[in-house]
């Protein structure tokens, strides 16, 4: 066997592979860029957008956990007006497929944004982030309110045909309760997971390392959190799911698809190495190739219980 | 901008807690400019996960120089390791001091292990421009004279050199600097660096300094290390990328 199809398909959305780089971990692709080869990848995820320019959080915006990290951004971005002028140019030089995360403080600011965006023809799908632990006036409350999800879904539903994907939080009991909800509103896919909330405190000072005090956990430490939430979403709800969390390597990848994703994203790795992305399609081809699997597509949710 | 993995060449310590490592890597060696920085990685585990930065201490030939304090695991990893074990070094990052210019004395603050990014910044210019170099650190352990020319000492408790801190130092030899011919090239800890600016704008003095932000990636995309900016209050400048070497009237420190 030497040809192996390595390409996914999340609701209508067609990738050449399963390789997407995590909202957050890759900028607006300039970055980037300099290191991997962006043709080659399944898709990129911009940084969240938001409908006016975001400062984000004052430092320390990063602490290093046991095996992961934690972060308070705070949605910096530089918001869809400069997004559209000043990073579509140079996105638009590429043909990877371009997921535009959005990030909002309220149902009417999702929909603007969405609304704004989607004559924008270089965007492919829209990432709805309604689950950003870093922000003190949206994300989360959006995320652990199952209702809010569903109106969210289905008012951005309502202003683009574009394939609507929505990023689920991991801090909630039940993930496939709020998988369902976006299905039934019209969602085309789910993310999961973002980030886990967590802190870390200085011993000396007795004060927290991070400015905002609490953060957003990820890395390997989450790993098997989020193929546990991918597996729940898998096993109980039909719909497309593209796996995050902790992603460092092929294996991880598989495991993913395995136990249920579509594709993955891969976030904290492009920090650490952002020439990982490149090497995990190559070696998920070898791994087919290896193992006679003739399209990997097929792996997803495979998983034997 | 580089990924390799290079092999160490030596280690040494040169002071209670602090070691320079001698690196081969012809690449970074090649490219990087004084005040720039590296991002490396220790191990090829999941812990530390992340990077590491550390001023490129010096260039010779085809070899990098780090100057590194044992402050946590990271460290420790990187002290023990042996002669031709080699590191995954991403680099070189940053933008680096302007060391060209109408100036014809170069003042060098160097605050405790701030003193890293100078060996090289001294090999640069110290056929060019007159150098004169302030060290100072808490304790004489702390004051870190590697690399350096022409060096007056301060510590806070009088154990070296002048007693109080390296601003101070620096206000007690003024009447032998002439400011309209000198440009000052600092780094250090913030409360040090806060100090200078002050002193620095009272004296019409130019001055450029290198920053330090607890960061991940090292090159802008996670966003993780904002600097205030005085020009623009809408957004953060990024130590990694728009620095970490910022004209000190351009930051709030």
């Amino acid at each position: 066997m030497s040809k192996v199809d390595l390409s996914v398909n999340i609701g209508s959305l067609k990738l050449r592979n399963p390789i997407l780089l995590a909202s957050g971990t890759v900028g607006y692709g300039n970055e980037i860029s300099e290191f991997s080869d962006l043709n080659k990848l399944g898709a990129i995820v911009t940084k969240s957008l938001s409908l006016k320019p975001r400062k984000g959080n004052p430092p320390q915006r990063i602490v290093e956990t046991p095996a992961g990290m934690l972060n308070a951004i705070g949605l910096a971005n530089v918001g869809v007006d400069e997004f559209l002028k000043e990073k579509i140019p140079f996105l638009k030089k590429y043909d990877v497929p371009l997921i535009c995360n959005i990030a909002a403080s309220s149902v009417e600011e999702y929909v603007e944004c969405t609304r704004i965006l989607t004559s924008e023809e270089t965007i492919k799908a829209f990432e709805i982030n309604v689950s950003c632990p870093n922000v003190k006036d949206g994300g989360l409350q959006f995320g652990n309110d199952i209702k809010a999800v569903g109106n969210v879904t289905a008012k951005v539903r309502a202003v683009t045909n574009k394939p609507v994907i929505i990023k689920l939080s991991p801090n909630v009991s039940y993930i496939f309760e709020f998988a369902q909800v976006v299905k039934d509103s019209g969602g085309d896919a789910v993310s999961a997971i973002n980030t886990l909330v967590g802190t870390s405190f200085n011993i000396f000072t007795k004060k927290p390392k991070i400015f905002n005090i609490n953060g957003g956990l990820s890395g390997p430490a989450i790993k098997p959190v989020a193929l546990a939430k991918v597996l729940e979403i898998s096993r109980k709800v039909d719909i497309p799911i593209i796996g995050i969390g902790g992603i460092m390597n092929w294996k991880d990848v598989i495991e993913f698809m395995i136990v249920g994703a579509s594709a993955v994203q891969i976030g904290t790795l492009n920090f650490i190495d952002p020439t990982a992305p490149e090497k995990i399609i190559k070696e998920l081809e070898d791994y087919c190739i290896a193992n006679k699997v003739e399209k990997l597509s097929n792996l997803t949710a495979s998983y034997i219980i | 901008m580089f990924i390799v993995n290079s092999p160490i060449v030596e280690t040494k310590q040169v002071h209670e807690n602090i070691f320079i490592q001698k690196i081969h890597s012809p690449e970074v060696a090649q490219s990087a400019k004084p005040g720039q920085f590296l991002n490396i990685r220790v191990s090829e585990n999941t812990f530390p996960l992340l990077r590491r930065p550390f001023s490129v201490c010096d260039v010779e030939g085809e070899n990098i120089y780090l100057m590194f304090n044992i402050l946590g695991e990271g460290t420790k990893m990187l002290a023990r390791k042996n002669n031709g074990e080699t590191i995954d070094i991403l680099g070189p990052l940053g933008n680096g001091f302007n060391l060209d210019g109408k100036y014809e004395t170069a003042i060098i603050i160097a605050g405790g292990l701030g003193a890293a990014p100078f060996p090289f910044v001294t090999r640069a210019i110290k056929n060019k421009k007159n150098i004169l170099t302030f060290v100072g650190g808490r304790t004489e352990q702390d004051v870190v004279t590697y690399g350096l020319e022409n060096y007056v000492l301060s510590s806070d408790d009088g154990s070296v050199g002048f007693k109080g801190n390296v601003v101070q130092s620096l206000e007690q030899d003024l009447e032998r600097i002439n400011i309209s011919k000198s440009k000052v090239f600092a780094c250090g800890p913030n409360a040090m660096l806060r100090a200078l600016k002050d002193f620095c704008i009272k004296n019409d003095l130019d001055c450029e300094v290198s920053t330090e932000c607890a960061m991940a990636c090292g090159f802008g995309i996670c966003q993780g290390c904002p600097i205030e900016s005085t020009q623009q209050s809408d957004k953060y400048l990024l130590v990694c990328k728009d620095g970490p070497v910022f004209n000190v009237k351009d930051i709030v420190i």
